[in-house]
């Protein structure tokens, strides 16, 4: 009761005319900054935090310039899916799973539907999240921290195994595809021993390693692309966008199809947020995975699900707050971008940890009142700005072919200021295109470049801490199912083509 | 298509192997080192810094090796298809599209970026779209300014420009 006290308040305080309007803005600089390819919540919200300190001499508190910060958040985050479903190329890194889905209803003519979808799915994970996070902020802190290098490997163990379904059925392509990723994951320096690693023919360019929207972008954005224009033959094969109000009705009407991978989504991806180091992006990652493994028909997953669109947008919202979590109550931030918010309360001088919620409730409750008003807000203004995303899929596919070119070479310079990364992104996606052709899927890449990262480090201190033994992953109360199940999941594949064999059915590749 | 995909195969399990040695590669300040030794545990180290590259190239190449079983027993659709792995129109469209791309990303280097969108914008548009020079300047020149006041003002993200940078310091005073 206290806490529906303390929430009501701070939901009053979020109304304030002032902070409404600030939260109206964050949200609109948002959803551009996050449709903008190249750029995510956290160029946003890095680049604006300046601009608080002027909102802070004029409100005096900490609360509004941190409400307008978390709405640029929100905003990012919903933006993220109009340039992954409108143009195909990611937004953020946290969208890229709305591509694979959202890119296949648009080629339909059914963009509206993706993107209606997208942003009630970020709605309602948004929302979930926040009811959870005001809920249970402390106990799932401590849930979180409770999760060490073993228990971490083995979730990331089972994103894979999720994942070795997404290509379809060639099994051996998609292994080579989930390899392939994580090895290109480790190019760079290693970041224990310190060495160098796979920095091809001793190009320097590879030291810094191979970034993630730099794959995900070549693959997405000029991959993509040129395989447009190479099976559509230069006929727009999006021009049938239908932008009257019967068909945002019907758009959604047809979200209910969605409920499954919302609910999926708004869960695992706020649990998956919570975590230290991983964050919005394996979240919508792994909550795509899981959606398609316990959908009855994962064969239309990639060819425009309404689910696969959901699940990761519902997923990178709920992520989204889920990251807040350990930031508030530990004073640890769970990706990029709430380590910059994290950076603005120190600096207005708030001490983040387990006393914030006793000593700073006037600080706290506002800002947990804003997460709700910011999220109705952004799906307010995103469905608002539907029918001017949707006209982008009207122009000649000769206008809208090199729009997206120029925006992906923009975007990746734009993400990391180096041309060595630009040259590489064009290798990589006509790479991909070449490898599409002859059937090699490119998502699990895609995703293995994400979490290996996180999974080489917990392996390797796992192994550490075991000396040597790997059944460390087994002997952990966490770890042990999540291994598991995970194995099961792997290596179901083959108990499949055995169970044909023995039927005496065809086995499949 | 059916020689494209064992011809991929071999290359990738090439690459796989290429891989596997490069993750061996010991460090270049210890000499004394031999290649591999970092494949395996180290004592009081853990896994070496090649353990989890090495193994996972390895398990590419056993991959590639799969894919050309498939493709000799005939289980993969490339390995049955009888069409080609590229036809005419898109040989063609690969060489206009890359042509373009190349000469727009050494354009970057020379002119900059927003001289490159220029010219990669009227050379699609104009060349290859066939549109009219009046719709190929519009979308161009705006996208050209879009791209100057949302990167380099709004988001303080400066674009390198190449020699026409001396064109921009007016524009720069004027608003930032």
């Amino acid at each position: 009761m206290e806490i529906l006290l303390s929430l009501f308040n701070g939901i009053l305080i979020a109304l304030e005319p002032i902070n409404l309007g600030l939260a109206v803005i964050g949200v609109v600089v948002g959803l551009f900054v996050g449709a903008m390819p190249g750029l995510g919540s956290v160029n946003g919200v890095a680049i604006l935090l300046p601009f608080t300190f002027v909102i802070q001499s004029f409100t005096g508190g900490a609360t509004s310039p941190m409400i307008f910060l978390a709405a640029i958040y929100y905003g990012a985050m919903y933006g993220g899916a109009i340039s992954s479903i409108t143009l195909g190329i990611p937004g953020a890194s946290t969208a890229v799973a709305t591509t694979f889905d959202g890119r296949p209803l648009a080629m339909k003519g059914m963009a509206h539907v993706a993107l209606v979808a997208a942003a009630l799915a970020s709605f309602i994970g948004g929302t979930v999240s926040n009811v959870l996070f005001t809920a249970f902020a402390p106990l799932l802190a401590s849930v979180a921290l409770s999760f060490g290098n073993p228990e971490i490997f083995a979730l990331m163990l089972l994103a894979f195994a999720t994942f070795v379904g997404l290509g379809g059925d060639d099994i051996p392509k998609t292994l080579f595809s989930i390899c392939f990723g994580l090895v290109l994951a480790t190019v760079g320096f290693d970041i224990i021993s310190g060495e160098p690693r796979l920095i091809f023919f001793d190009i320097t360019g590879f030291s810094h390693g191979i970034r993630f929207l730099v794959l995900a972008i070549g693959v997405y954005g000029i991959g993509e692309m040129i395989w447009t224009i190479n099976t559509s033959r230069y006929g727009s094969s999006m021009s049938k966008v239908d932008v009257s109000w019967a068909s945002m009705i019907d758009a959604m009407k047809r979200f209910q199809e969605a409920w499954r991978g919302t609910l999926i989504g708004s869960l695992l991806g706020f649990f998956v947020g919570i975590l230290p180091a991983a964050g919005a992006t394996p979240g919508s990652l792994m909550s795509y995975g899981v959606t398609k493994m316990l959908s009855k028909n994962p064969k239309e997953y990639g060819k425009g699900a309404i689910d696969g669109v959901a699940a990761p947008e519902a997923a990178n919202n709920s992520a989204s707050t889920g990251a807040m979590l350990p930031m508030m109550t530990l004073g640890i931030p769970g990706s990029p971008t709430t380590a910059v918010l994290l950076a603005g309360m120190v600096i207005w001088g708030l001490q983040p940890g387990p006393l914030l919620f006793t000593n700073q409730p006037d600080f706290v409750w506002p800002l947990i009142g804003s997460f709700y008003v910011s999220n109705l807000v952004a799906v307010l203004v995103n469905l608002a700005f539907i029918p001017v995303f949707l006209w982008m899929l009207r122009m000649p596919f000769t206008i809208l072919a090199p729009l997206i070119f120029v925006l992906s070479l923009v975007g990746t310079y734009a993400a990391y200021m180096d041309m060595f990364d630009v040259w590489l992104m064009v290798f990589v996606g006509v790479g991909a295109f070449f490898l599409r052709i002859l059937d090699y899927p490119v998502a699990p890449a895609v995703l293995a470049i994400v979490l290996g990262p996180i999974a080489e480090p917990k392996l390797r201190q796992s192994l550490l801490l075991s000396d040597g033994d790997f059944s460390i992953f087994f002997t952990r109360p966490i770890a042990g199912p999540i291994t598991v199940i995970a194995i099961i999941l792997i290596l179901l594949p083959l108990f499949k083509v055995i169970y044909d064999k023995i039927k005496g059915k065809p086995a499949e590749a | 298509m059916r020689r494209a995909e064992i011809v991929t195969a071999v290359l990738l399990g090439f690459f796989s192997v290429y891989l596997m040695w490069k993750s061996g590669e010991p460090p270049a300040w210890d000499p004394d080192v031999p290649r591999f030794a970092n494949i395996g545990m180290i004592d009081g180290e853990g896994p070496g810094s090649g353990f989890w590259p090495f193994w996972l190239s390895a398990i590419m190449l056993v991959s590639c090796v799969w894919i050309g079983i498939n493709w000799y027993r005939k289980k993969s659709p490339p390995s049955v298809s009888e069409e080609p792995f590229l036809d005419s129109y898109g040989k063609r469209t690969l060489f206009f599209v890359g042509m373009g791309l190349l000469g727009f990303l050494i354009l970057i280097h020379i002119i900059g970026f927003y001289g490159g969108i220029l010219v990669f914008m009227i050379y699609y548009m104009r060349f290859l779209g066939r549109h009219g020079w009046g719709i190929t300047s519009l979308v161009s020149v705006s996208l050209v300014v879009f791209s100057f006041f949302f990167f380099d003002i709004a988001m303080r993200i400066v674009l390198p420009k190449g020699y026409l940078e001396p064109l921009f310091i007016p524009l720069y005073d004027m608003f930032l």
